[in-house]
């Protein structure tokens, strides 16, 4: 049995300070406040004197409270038992399922070995033009959604999980609206996919440590089933949350801030989690969708900033549409080459003319004269707007570039395309 | 191994702080025993007995009282043959051979020899009994690949010695003793193939160093000609995230004209390497007929690698490139990217709570990048030969913003500035290197007059396009406007670049040559135009003349026929060509 602490030296945001002895870094405590028994992480050790960060805050516990050292890190339980359950972030159920204890894996674990990673070479196919026409989703990419609050990311989120065709979803909520957590479990209800699903979810409600937790939790777990050869899309959202959930423990620790009050090792939180994203060459792969809120639309905060400098690319989702400037999957080229012998060039040619669109706009906007050329490429705009953006359009690849096609012929003669003349021959829709 | 040991009092991230019994030295690799596993540890503060060190692991699991070994040396990278196509980590672990051991993951505390132990090379002396030697000297060589390697006097047998012998030409380990020297006391040293040499001490076993003059071709036209890079120089490559850094460098790792390169990718993503190593064994070197891996070394500690070993790469890294460099080669040390190991850094700074300076970096920041790119050079070999290592290094400027303590402490130190814009990457111009805030203080292929010549179209166009955004095409007269759209011509042929196409992707020196030559004709040009919209429609023909052209191999008969049809489509419209054209013209010939 282990030894229980019952002296707390200190007490400072969420973050307790015990003396003892034999304490491993990382190691878990509970905690046993008048509220219940909390869970708590070894996060600093200085001579006796053990600091530990407490899953469920500071707040109300007493420097008479017990606390017992658990002798392990963090772990998960690790089962098929978990399709189909939900836990918060600290792995406990929040349906009401059993506790599962059984094979317990610890998170946070180490990273691949970069030579045992493969070149991603196949398509995620979502239905949605704008990602698989214009930035394909390749299997094994991170990839997070920008945006702002109130866009419907996580809409778009629950729609790409829905229709992405693999073997299991974990959904990582932090800081999660309880409407949306409530939007998430229903959407992937009715879709019949709640079977295949897994979630850990921080609800804004609940205490910021926790917060912490659910990458690492949902990861590990994906990871697992990585290597028993199933294909795992991981949406993490919202990784603002986070981001400041990491931002508010650093200070409490008064940890010198680098940028507007975010720790130092920001990128290398970020990092550490995204690059779990991978595809074995012998088993299965792990994808990872995840939103990252912008406050103020400014993209060079430091959470968007610093996660375009890890993910592969971003989706930019502005007024309820994916926005072609600003999104980019960089791992495109490795699948567009070989799904249909127009698509590159679909995409290049359609995005070149809607910047024409919209410089044009811009000079219609300032009042200048409309010429005929204008007037044709307002006419497409609308139309790549209305029958490409927009989110309600659900198609295949295949059903997206004929539509593409369509459009361009509804508006422009062949050579005012810029696309080449083999591919016209082909592909231009023949007047009926 | 020192007899001093000690025990864990402190643990912070991976920082651990450690009570010692003995003698300790700053940078002394220090293992922490962990169950079955010894984590590497280095020392970077010492204070009284208590000692803090940076693992290089993660140190979950640690306790106070954890025992602690200290090895007497400091962190060390092997040198010897061997060295290229190998793919390591930061502490020059061979991570193919560490994925055999431990399969998918990475783990903690297993460190394998850099070198195999078990190869044999065929050794030749060249030295002879009763030679004097230095540190550095050549006793004899072995093949490596198409390099013939030198077996030097390792750099650490500091003062003078005498060959005693040698041991016959033949085949032998890495391991076995080639020569055996005599210190001026009678001491005898045996030397075999490989040593150890601190990765933070620079190598310094050449007569002097010289002055960086002669280029270092990259095959990427804005760069060679308008802000290029010398054998031996340095430059820097900062950029918003996706602007193409990486892209440029993977770019520059294959075209480069060096004998050997070392990619450092530190700090970044996993997946970019694997493309570097999955395609070079596939990609022949022009040079040699062999495969591009032959030349490349490639030093991996990815963001999600341990952070410790992330600052320590970038020094791996330099360290081999100064060991070939005393062979008389030329090296390229690409690192992608600086910023993540001043973060690394930085981390360490704050868990030693140093007062820190401005966006929380340490206040030494700037001379530990000056003293990293002060390793690049060329120099004077004591056998009268030239090596160099030249370091190109990529900054990653949080929100882009080039006004931030890695990127300024950088430009004060390297000598050529490849900046990337976001506006140019967003438009798809690539390589997105700014042609008007970019620099270079080397001279490049061709003379800086023409350059600058050429560079004021540059200048004066965007000149005339931020006056034209305000009063407007109808504002503008037809001879600014016939700048502008020489400028965007130059922009469009010239500075940008396909780096997928596989004959634009690498232009030769001489290609670039006749292809400037081509580019000033036009820049010189007189043309009559009767408007501007002809002027643009003739210049949008131009360019498109101009960039099929690009994509047409070499001296090849379709090259002569496009090149022929371009000159004649620019006499058709051309009335007269400056004499400042015509000077820069004739010295291009
Ligand atoms: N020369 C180029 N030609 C064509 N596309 C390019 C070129 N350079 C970059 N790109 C495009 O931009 C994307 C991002 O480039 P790259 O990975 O080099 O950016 P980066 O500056 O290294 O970004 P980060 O800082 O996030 O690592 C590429 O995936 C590719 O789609
Ligand atoms: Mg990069």
């Amino acid at each position: 049995m282990k030894k229980v602490y019952s002296r707390i030296e200190s007490i400072t945001g969420n973050v307790i300070a015990v003396r003892a002895d034999g304490v491993s870094y990382g190691e878990l405590a509970e905690v046993s406040t008048r509220f219940g028994v909390s869970l708590a992480e070894v996060i600093r050790l200085d001579g006796d004197l053990v600091s530990l960060q407490v899953f469920a805050g500071g707040r109300g516990i007493s420097t008479g409270d017990e606390v017992r050292f658990l002798g392990n890190p963090m772990r998960v339980s690790f089962s098929d038992a978990l399709k189909g359950r939900i836990f918060n972030g600290a792995g406990e159920p929040r349906d009401r399922g059993p506790v599962l204890s059984e094979n317990l894996i610890p998170i946070g674990g180490p990273s691949v070995n970069p030579v045992n990673r493969i070149i991603p070479r196949e398509m995620i196919r979502t239905g949605i033009p704008m990602i698989d026409l214009f930035n394909t989703l390749v299997k094994s990419q991170k990839l997070p959604i920008f945006s702002v609050s109130g866009e419907p990311y996580n809409q778009l989120l629950a729609r790409i999980a829905m229709q992405a065709e693999v073997d299991l979803i974990i959904l990582g909520g932090m800081g999660l609206k309880h409407d949306d957590y409530l939007y998430f479990k229903d959407t992937l209800e009715e879709g019949g996919s709640l079977a295949k699903t897994i979630m850990f979810v921080h609800t804004a409600a609940d205490p910021v440590v926790e917060c912490l937790m659910v990458p690492d939790i949902s990861l590990a777990v994906a990871e697992r089933f990585a290597l028993k050869g199933l294909n795992v899309l991981v949406l993490l959202t919202d990784m603002t949350n986070f981001s400041d959930a990491l931002k508010e423990i650093a200070i409490t620790q008064e940890q010198v801030p680098s940028n507007r009050g975010y720790p130092g090792d920001l990128y290398s939180q970020l990092a550490s989690r995204y690059e779990k994203a991978v595809d074995f060459s012998d088993s299965g792969s792990i994808t990872i969708l995840a939103v990252t809120t912008m406050p103020g639309d400014d993209v060079t905060h430091p959470v968007p900033d610093n996660t375009g400098y890890i993910t592969e690319g971003q989706f930019y989702l502005k007024g309820g549409r994916i926005e072609p400037f600003g999104s980019l999957s960089r791992l495109k080229q490795m699948v567009n080459g070989k799904t249909r012998a127009d698509h590159r060039a679909i995409m290049d040619g359609m995005i070149k003319l809607f910047a024409a669109y919209r410089d044009t706009l811009e000079k219609k906007s300032m009042g200048f004269q409309m010429s005929a050329w204008d007037k044709k490429l307002l006419k497409y705009g609308e139309l790549f707007e209305s029958q490409m953006m927009d989110l309600s359009v659900n198609i295949p690849l295949e059903k997206a570039l004929d539509k593409g096609w369509e459009i361009l012929a509804e508006c422009f003669e062949p050579e005012e395309t810029g696309l080449q003349t083999k591919l016209l021959d082909q592909f231009w829709p023949k007047k009926a | 191994m020192t007899t001093t040991k000690g025990s864990v009092t402190g643990v912070n991230g991976n920082m651990v702080t450690v009570k010692v019994d003995g003698a300790v030295s700053m940078n002394e690799v220090a293992f922490i025993v962990l169950g079955d596993k010894r984590l590497k540890a280095e020392v970077i503060r010492v204070r009284g007995d208590s000692v803090q060190t940076q693992v290089f692991e993660i140190t979950k699991g640690i306790k106070v009282g954890t025992q602690v070994e200290f090895s007497g040396e400091m962190l060390a990278v092997e040198l010897g043959p061997g060295l290229l196509g190998k793919i390591y980590d930061g502490l020059q672990n061979p991570l193919p051979e560490v994925a055999i051991k431990t399969g998918n993951f990475l783990e903690a505390g297993v460190y394998l020899d850099a070198l195999p132990r078990g190869a044999v090379w065929a050794w030749t002396p060249t030295a002879k009994p009763g030679d004097a030697a230095e540190r550095g000297d050549q006793l004899g060589t072995v093949p490596e690949g198409s390099f013939t390697h030198r077996i030097m006097v390792p750099f650490n047998l500091f003062g003078s010695y005498t060959v005693k012998s040698l041991a016959p030409a033949g085949s032998y380990k890495i391991t076995d003793t080639v020569a055996i020297l005599v210190d001026e006391d009678g001491h005898e040293s045996a030397v075999t193939m490989m040593f150890e040499w601190p990765v933070k001490r620079a190598v310094d076993c050449y007569a002097e160093r010289l002055k960086p003059v002669e280029p270092m071709v990259t095959k990427t036209r804005i760069i060679d000609t308008f802000f290029p890079v010398a054998k031996g120089g340095t430059y820097c490559i900062p950029g918003p995230f996706g602007a193409g850094k990486t892209v440029l460098q993977q770019v520059t790792s294959r075209n480069a004209d060096v004998d050997i390169v070392i990619i450092a990718a530190c700090g970044e993503r996993a997946g970019e390497v694997v493309e570097t190593l999955k395609e070079f064994p596939e990609l022949m070197d022009p040079r040699t007929g062999k495969s591009l891996m032959e030349r490349t070394i490639i030093v991996c500690n990815t963001s999600s690698m341990p952070v410790a070993a992330r600052e320590a790469s970038v020094y791996t890294a330099v360290t081999m490139a100064e060991y070939y460099r005393q062979m008389g080669l030329d090296v390229l040390l690409l690192a992608d990217s600086t910023s993540r190991w001043a973060q690394a850094m930085r981390e360490m700074s704050g868990r030693l709570e140093e007062i820190p300076g401005e966006e929380a970096f340490p206040a030494y920041l700037e001379s530990v990048i000056a003293s990293f790119y002060e390793r690049a050079g060329i120099v004077r070999l004591r056998d009268g030969g030239k090596g160099s290592v030249t370091i190109g290094g990529t900054v990653s400027p949080a929100g882009g913003n080039f006004e931030e303590p890695v990127t300024q402490a950088t430009l004060k130190v390297v000598g050529a500035f490849h900046g990337l814009s976001r506006e140019r990457s967003d438009a798809r111009k690539y390589p997105a290197i700014h042609p008007l805030d970019s620099w270079s203080k080397y001279g490049g292929i061709m003379s800086q007059d023409s350059v600058a010549w050429a560079h004021w179209f540059l200048e004066r166009g965007s000149e005339v396009g931020q006056m034209m955004k305000v009063v407007g095409e109808e504002g503008t007269s037809l001879d600014d406007f016939l700048v502008y759209l020489k400028g965007e011509f130059l922009d469009a042929v010239y500075l940008q670049q396909n780096s997928f196409d596989p004959v634009d992707a690498s232009v030769s020196p001489q290609r670039q040559k006749a292809v400037f030559a081509k580019t000033i004709k036009v820049l010189g040009s007189s043309f009559d135009f009767k408007d501007k919209e002809s002027a643009r429609t003739w210049f949008n023909g131009l360019r498109q003349t101009f960039l099929d052209m690009n994509s047409v191999e070499w001296d090849s008969d379709a090259y002569k026929k496009a090149d022929s049809g371009l000159t004649d489509f620019v006499a058709s419209r051309a009335t007269g060509l400056d004499p400042k054209a015509v000077r820069i013209l004739e010295s291009l010939e």
